[in-house]
C-alpha cells in the first residue's frame, strides 16, 4: 500500500515548482523519468514528449492469459504564457497557453524560459489610475511581462506564474496542482503496483491546449482500460446569503471526485460504479465529481483505435488555472487508495458485459 | 414502418447510456444479420454479406443516442439540478416533461425569470419529480433523463422526440431488411455517443476499417415561417449532402447518390447545412482517411420534443439506399 510521506511531499513539491508549460514539459519529464526509470520495465519518450512507463503483471492470470492491460495518464503540462515579441526595454507581448482568465493576470510574478528568469506582468499603481481604468477588464494585446531592462528572452520561450510550493499542516498552496499532483500519483502507484495487471502510465504532455499527448499515448499503448488521473476545481465556498450551492463541482475534504461525465467524456459506467463500490467496501471518502464541462486526458483515450472503456478521477482543488491552487494531503492520500485499492480489485470481469 | 419508428422514438436513450434502445433494435436486427456485436462504447455493430468482385466494405452509421440532461445536484428540498446531454435548447425547456432512464418522470420549471423576454439559462432550470426532500428523491447524481413526448402520427407527417435519429436507425433497419442482393460487405452501425461529438462513429469506425462511408441522419429545413433560408423541404425526398460544418462529403460519393437516385427515380434535394455535423465526419477522418457521404432526412424543430419528418421522404430514403446498396460502386 503506498503512502504519503515527506519524500512524497518533496517530490510534489519539486514538480509543482518546475516549469513545463504545454509544448515544453522538459523540466518535468526529467524529474519523471529520474523517479520511473528504476521501477519500471520499460520507458519510452514518444515523438511528442509523452513519458510511456510500463511495469508488466507479477501474476499471470489462470489459463495463462494476458494480463488486463491498464492505461493511467497524469498530465505533466501546465497552462502559462508564451512570448511573442519584444516592445524594447525588456518588455514582451505574450500570449495565453491553455485556459487562462484574463482579468487575473495584472501583477502577477512570473518566471520566464528555462532558466526560471523573473518578471511581471505589470500592473499601474492605483494612484496612477481613474475610477474607469478600474472598472475595466485589461485586454491581452495591452498587457506585457516586463523582465526589467536589459532583460533578454527570445519569442517562443513560455512563462508560468512564479508561486512557489508551500505547505501549512495539511493544506497545499502551489501552482500547477494541475496536474503534477496527479503525475505524483501515478509515480507512486508505481512504487507499489497491482500485481495482476500491467501497468501502463502515460505522463502526458499538452493536456491543457487539446489533450494531444494522451490522444497518442493512447493509440500506442492500446490498453483494455483508461484511466485519467488529473485535479478538478472546487467550487465550494459557503454561499453567503445562506442559500444551497447547486453548482459546486467538488469539495475540497471530501476525497476523491469520480467522474460521470465531463465535456470530454461520458465516463463508463461500469468502471464508474467499480470504483464508486471500491472506495465504499475499503471506506475510502469519495465523490462524484458534479457532472458538467472541462475535460481531462480520458477524452482522448476513450476514442482512441476501436474504443477504450475509460474514467477520470481527480484530487479536487481550489482555485484551478490560476497563480495558486489550495488543495488538501487527505484528499491527495485518499485519492492515491482508492486508486491502488480499485487496480488491485480490476479483473477483466467488471468488463466483461457491454457498457451499460 | 410507423410502429417501428413508434417504438424507436419512445424509448429513452440518451448519449452514453444507450443500452434500451441498443436492446429494441438488437431485437429487430438480429435475425436480418451475418455477425453482430458490440464494441466498447456501445455501438451496435451489424454485418451482412461478404466482399464479392467490385464490392466494397460499406459502413452505414445511424445514431442511436438521443440529446438528454444529467441530474448534477438533489437538493434539500428534492429539487434537480441538470447539465445539457448534446444541443440542448432552453426555450424548449420551461413545461416539458422528462423521463429518467430508469423510469421516473419528472417537469421542468425555472427560477423565477426576471426578464420575461429571455430564454432560462440551464443553471435556471430544474426538474420536480414530485419528491419532498432530498432523502424522498428517486434521482440521484449522475442519473439521465430523456425528454417525454408521445409519437403523434399526422399521416403525412410524423411528429416524435427523438427522430434525431431514431428516424435514420429505422431507416437502416428496414433497409436490412429489404437488401437481398449486394455485392459488398456491409455494416448496419448503429452508433452510440453521436450529440456529444460523434464519438461513437469514430470508434466503430476504426474497428470496422470501411472503404467507403455513409451517415444517415436528420438534417434542418427551410421551409417554416421565417426560418434560416435553406434549400431542403419536407417532402420533395430525402437529402443529399454536400457539406454541413464539420464535413465535405466526398463530390464523387455525392455524384454517386444523386446519379442513383435519378436513375431509379426517386426523389431527393441537394443538401448544404451550415451549422452541425454528422457521423460522416467521423468515418472520413478515420485511420488514413475514407470516401463518405451523409443521406439526410429532413426533419423540422431538430433538438426539441417535437422533431417532424415527412413519411414519404422515410420510405424514398430506404429506396434510395436499397439501390446505392444492391449494385457495384465506381467512385
Amino acid at each position: 500500500m503506498p503512502l504519503i510521506g515527506n519524500a512524497q511531499l518533496k517530490l510534489l513539491e519539486r514538480l509543482s515548482n518546475a516549469s513545463a508549460v504545454s509544448g515544453d514539459e522538459g523540466e518535468v519529464r526529467q524529474i519523471v523519468l529520474e523517479a520511473v526509470r528504476p521501477l519500471c520495465d520499460t520507458v519510452k519518450v514518444d515523438a511528442l514528449g509523452n513519458v510511456l512507463a510500463v511495469r508488466q503483471a507479477a501474476t499471470r492470470r489462470p489459463g495463462g492469459k494476458a494480463p488486463l492491460k491498464v492505461m493511467l495518464t497524469a498530465h505533466m503540462d501546465e497552462i502559462g504564457f508564451m512570448l511573442v515579441a519584444e516592445d524594447g526595454e525588456g518588455l514582451y507581448r505574450f500570449e495565453t497557453v491553455g485556459g487562462i482568465d484574463l482579468r487575473q493576470l495584472v501583477g502577477k510574478s512570473v518566471l520566464v524560459g528555462r532558466e526560471h528568469k523573473p518578471g511581471v506582468i505589470g500592473a499601474r499603481p492605483i494612484h496612477l489610475t481613474s475610477p474607469e481604468d478600474r472598472r475595466r477588464t485589461i485586454a491581452l494585446d495591452t498587457l506585457r511581462i516586463d523582465l526589467g531592462t536589459g532583460g533578454k528572452a527570445a519569442p517562443g520561450e513560455r512563462a508560468v506564474f512564479a508561486t512557489r510550493y508551500q505547505r501549512s499542516g495539511d493544506l497545499l498552496f502551489c501552482k500547477a496542482i494541475d496536474d503534477r499532483i496527479g503525475v505524483a500519483t501515478l509515480i507512486e502507484l508505481l512504487k507499489a503496483p497491482p500485481a495482476q495487471i500491467d501497468l501502463l502510465v502515460a505522463f502526458t504532455v499538452q493536456e491543457e491546449n487539446g489533450l494531444r499527448g494522451a490522444k497518442v499515448a493512447a493509440h500506442a499503448l492500446d490498453p483494455d482500460v483508461g484511466i485519467a488521473v488529473d485535479s478538478t476545481p472546487a467550487l465550494d465556498l459557503p454561499a453567503w446569503d445562506g442559500e444551497e450551492n447547486v453548482a459546486y463541482n467538488v469539495h475540497l475534504g471530501q476525497g476523491p471526485a469520480i467522474y460521470i461525465a465531463d465535456g470530454s467524456t461520458l465516463c463508463d459506467p461500469r468502471l464508474v460504479r467499480f470504483f464508486h463500490a471500491t472506495a465504499e467496501a475499503e471506506k475510502i471518502p469519495c465523490q462524484f465529481r458534479q457532472p458538467g464541462g472541462g475535460g481531462t486526458d480520458a477524452g482522448a483515450i476513450h476514442k482512441a483505435r476501436a474504443g477504450i472503456p475509460s474514467l477520470s478521477i481527480s484530487v479536487p482543488h481550489r482555485y484551478g488555472h490560476t497563480a495558486v491552487s489550495l488543495a488538501r494531503l487527505d484528499d491527495w492520500k485518499n485519492t492515491l487508495a482508492l486508486l491502488h485499492a480499485g487496480l488491485q480489485r480490476l479483473t477483466p470481469a467488471v468488463l466483461a458485459g457491454e457498457r451499460r | 414502418m410507423k410502429p417501428l419508428i413508434q417504438k424507436l422514438t419512445e424509448t429513452f436513450s440518451p448519449s452514453g447510456y444507450e443500452n434500451a434502445i441498443r436492446a429494441v433494435i438488437r431485437a429487430e436486427i438480429e435475425p436480418l444479420v451475418d455477425e453482430l456485436r458490440v464494441d466498447a462504447l456501445g455501438n451496435l455493430i451489424a454485418r451482412k454479406g461478404t466482399k464479392t468482385a467490385g464490392g466494397k466494405r460499406i459502413m452505414l452509421a445511424a445514431h442511436m443516442d438521443e440529446i438528454g440532461l444529467m441530474a448534477t445536484h438533489i437538493d434539500e428540498n428534492g429539487f434537480i439540478r441538470f447539465t445539457g446531454i448534446g444541443g440542448i435548447r432552453p426555450t424548449a425547456l420551461n413545461g416539458s416533461r422528462v423521463r429518467f432512464v430508469s423510469g421516473v418522470p419528472g417537469v421542468i420549471g425555472t427560477d423565477r425569470i426576471t426578464d420575461p423576454t429571455k430564454a432560462p439559462t440551464l443553471e435556471q432550470c430544474f426538474i420536480d419529480v414530485g419528491a419532498a426532500s432530498r432523502k424522498d428523491c428517486p434521482v440521484k447524481v449522475g442519473d439521465v433523463c430523456g425528454f417525454e413526448r408521445p409519437f403523434l402520427d399526422l399521416k403525412k407527417r410524423l411528429v416524435a422526440k427523438s427522430m434525431d435519429d431514431r428516424i435514420a436507425c429505422a431507416v437502416l433497419i428496414e433497409t436490412l431488411r429489404q437488401v437481398k442482393q449486394s455485392p459488398h460487405e456491409l455494416y448496419f452501425v448503429f452508433t452510440t455517443q453521436e450529440e456529444v461529438g460523434v464519438r461513437g462513429a469514430s470508434t466503430s469506425a476504426f474497428g470496422i476499417d470501411p472503404d467507403l462511408g455513409l451517415a444517415v441522419d436528420v438534417t434542418a429545413t427551410g421551409d417554416t415561417p421565417r426560418c434560416l433560408k435553406m434549400e431542403v423541404a419536407l417532402g420533395k425526398g430525402p437529402a443529399v449532402k454536400v457539406k454541413d460544418a464539420g464535413m465535405l462529403a466526398d463530390p464523387r460519393v455525392v455524384a454517386w447518390m444523386i446519379r442513383s437516385a435519378e436513375k431509379a427515380g426517386i426523389p431527393c434535394q441537394r443538401e448544404v447545412l451550415e451549422g452541425g455535423t454528422t457521423d460522416a465526419r467521423a468515418i472520413q477522418l478515420t485511420r488514413s482517411g475514407v470516401p463518405v457521404g451523409c443521406l439526410s432526412i429532413p426533419c423540422r424543430y431538430v433538438h426539441t420534443p417535437s422533431e417532424m419528418v415527412d413519411h414519404d421522404d422515410v420510405l424514398n430514403a430506404v429506396k434510395l439506399l436499397k439501390a446505392l446498396l444492391s449494385k457495384a460502386v465506381t467512385l
